[in-house]
């Protein structure tokens, strides 16, 4: 009964299982969410692992440009990564800083970009339209980019989180999601209704703080953590 | 100041708008039997779950307002509905922490607040926010200690968010301990006679035991006079078993929910006094550094029951308005001799308490209005109406008739709208004049044609 309901839940949360897509020249990545859901942390973890463990060359955009010293910490982690980081000044356009991080990419011949943004939430109609103009001038100056939109989603969050999804998924186009906080109690159950319901997967499961904490979601050993006690 | 209750009417108006719809249904029968009590019960119950109430928090509520609506005081009497209303509203109330509970505050020396919380849930921005509020009470020097030393620029973002409203911050980059520096800055804020002192923690995950340790360490160390735990307000039914290893380690005396102008249900909220027994004591609700106020239980459970909540409007009207100036206001409708200056001014006074959108939401019967519940009011169109009777002369001011063909254009230009904007502009004063000249005379306008009058105009959300 308990390996049935393991099977079923497996499958759900399986909906249109990609891998990221690093195919393009370079590969962009973009980074949305909730204020505190962990985006800085999770593009600090991803820029370590394409640069240490795959040998690719990358270059962060500090795009929240509205939270005090988000720049600051996202050149910490791009300093603990070995990426090169373009920034702004505090208030910048973010779409300004998206676009000169793809354009110093592209001088350098560097593989991959990841833009950070500010965290927004969904009910804020007029970041939402910020989000998806970044979008636009990512795509206008490089078609085909953002390669790969991702959400990041807080465990903790209850039924909310499928909220934020659709609107960011509206806003944004977002690929998959990355789970983050999964090294607390919280399950993060709420995926499986973001799966179902919208078929956008969980690409990338966040653990703990440190750079390695960053794995990709299996199916299976979710479902199993999600039926186990405490 | 911005209130709470702008946004906060989006956390609840899911629950509110069903329990509107039980109780309603209740409300419009003249006597009241078991069976209906059992049916209320069950949509109550249904909606606290979808808000992510905690289960067992659901049970115990619905059993304890199930007892109280059976009492004979509400079967017996010629209004059950409006019993029941009653009941239910000081339940809820009751649920999320009773009349508003008070910070502790020194007899001497400064007060210390520790703030503690997850990762996330918004503790630097909290500290800020709660800096800025304890100034704009009187409590003038407002000092902040740094000892989140993990989260890379944790102590430049405090830096910059406390200097932003004027508090001073104690920090010692990130090599010191934790406990080392939040004991260092404690004894610079006595020297210095600070009046509080806040202090900023790392952001942890209740099950470390290191890192709750630690804060068990500081909270020995600096025995603060109140300890505050930072919650998103999205949080799910995990908030329950965080508030209560955040209880054990931390002792917090009281709750600050953030992140309440989301569209989250508020689960969180209503849960978290329930099981630890600790109260809401700050709501914050946006992204900007004013978006912070005092929670109000009571108010809230007014809200969530569609009784608005005029309180906190008058609150805000007494703080913002000044009361010669209202006087004169009163004169000038009477005589009918108000003008678009005087408009002008009653728009930046009534701008100054806050979004619009959170007025409309405070008062009665306005939440069961649904073409104003899904306005979404455009400041930027008040933005225009400001500019538009700026680029007027006094005497067009005074007189709007004497706008005519190059003056508009003038007026279009010098605003930078278009004629069609400050033809608008004059009709709807014109409609407004014809109005408060029937409210003068001491007939109440039709809240029909009040709602049509469109200034601002209401607009559909896009969804």
């Amino acid at each position: 009964m308990q390996a049935r309901l393991i099977e079923i839940l497996a499958e759900v949360a399986a909906t249109a299982r990609t891998p990221i897509d690093l195919s393009g020249e370079p590969a962009v990545l973009l980074m949305v969410g909730v204020n505190g859901t962990g985006k800085t942390t999770t593009i600090g973890k991803i820029a370590w692992h394409l640069s240490k463990e795959f040998g690719l060359s990358v270059v962060l955009a500090a795009g929240d440009t509205y939270r005090a010293a988000a720049a600051e910490q996202l050149a910490e982690w791009a300093h603990r990564a070995g990426a090169e980081l373009v920034r702004s000044e505090e208030g910048a356009d973010p779409g300004a800083v998206a676009y000169d991080a793809v354009e110093a990419a592209r001088a350098r011949d560097a593989d991959v970009v990841i833009v950070d943004t500010a965290g927004r939430l969904h009910t804020q109609s007029n970041l939402m339209d910020e989000l998806a103009k970044v979008r636009r001038v990512i795509a206008k100056q490089l078609p085909g980019a953002p390669h790969e939109t991702l959400l990041s989603i807080d465990a903790t969050t209850g039924q909310n989180g499928l909220r934020q999804a659709k609107v960011f998924a509206e806003a944004a186009e977002v690929d998959g999601v990355v789970l983050t906080k999964l090294d607390g109690t919280a399950k993060g159950g709420i995926v499986l209704a973001i799966a179902d319901d919208l078929g956008i997967p969980v690409k990338l499961i966040g653990t703990g703080e440190t750079l390695e904490d960053l794995r990709p979601f299996d199916p299976t050993d979710f479902a199993n953590a999600l039926l186990s006690e405490g | 100041m911005q209130s709470q209750f702008p946004k906060l009417s989006l956390v609840f108006d899911q629950l509110s708008d069903r329990l509107q719809a039980t109780l309603s249904d209740v409300r419009s029968r003249g006597k009241l039997s078991e069976s209906d009590v059992d049916a209320a019960m069950r949509e109550i119950r249904l909606a606290l779950l979808e808000a992510d109430v905690n289960f067992k928090v659901v049970k115990s509520f619905t059993a304890t307002l199930k007892e109280r609506c059976l009492g004979a005081d509400v079967l017996g009497s010629l209004d059950p509905g409006q019993q029941v209303i009653k009941i239910v509203n000081e339940e809820l109330t009751g649920l999320m922490g009773g009349t508003g509970s008070e910070l502790a505050f020194a007899s001497s020396g400064p007060t210390v607040i520790l703030m503690a919380g997850l990762q996330g849930s918004g503790k630097t921005t909290a500290c800020a926010k709660l800096a800025r509020f304890l100034r704009e009470a009187g409590r003038k020097d407002v000092a902040l200690a740094a000892c989140d030393v993990y989260r890379p620029a944790a102590v430049e973002q405090l830096v910059t968010v406390g200097g932003r409203v004027g508090a001073h911050v104690y920090e010692q980059g990130t090599e010191a301990d934790p406990v080392e520096i939040a004991a260092w800055a404690l004894e610079r804020a006595k020297e210095e006679r600070r009046d509080v002192l806040i202090v900023d923690t790392a952001g942890r995950l209740h099950v470390d035991r290191e890192l709750m340790d630690e804060l068990a360490r500081i909270r020995k160390r600096i025995k603060p006079h109140d300890v505050l735990l930072v919650v998103d307000a999205m949080t799910g039914q995990d908030a329950v078993g965080v508030a209560e290893s955040f209880a054990e380690a931390a002792e917090f005396d009281g709750v600050v929910m953030s992140k309440l102008d989301g569209d989250a249900r508020g689960g969180a909220a209503l849960s978290v006094k329930a099981v630890t027994g600790k109260p809401i004591l700050f709501a914050s609700t946006g992204e900007k550094l004013e978006a912070f106020d005092r929670f109000h239980p009571d108010r809230m459970a007014s809200r969530i029951l569609g009784m608005g909540d005029m309180l906190s409007l008058i609150e805000k009207a007494e703080q913002q308005i000044d009361e010669k100036q209202a006087l004169d206001l009163e004169q000038k409708l009477k005589k009918n001799q108000f003008t678009l200056e005087d408009m002008l001014q009653q728009m930046r006074q009534v701008r100054k308490m806050g979004p619009i959108s959170g007025i409309l939401g405070m008062l009665p019967g306005m939440g069961a209005m649904k073409q104003l519940k899904n306005a979404d009011v455009d400041e930027g169109q008040l933005d225009r109406v400001e500019a538009i009777i700026l680029s007027m002369t006094p005497e067009e001011r005074a007189n709007p008739a004497l706008i005519k063909g190059s003056r508009r254009k003038r007026i279009a230009n010098g605003s930078g709208t278009k004629v069609q904007h400050v033809n608008q502009l004059v009709k709807q004063f014109d409609q407004m004049r014809k109005m408060m000249r029937h409210v003068a005379s001491g007939k109440m306008p039709d809240p029909q044609q009040l709602a049509q009058m469109g200034q601002p105009r209401p607009r559909r959300v896009r969804r």
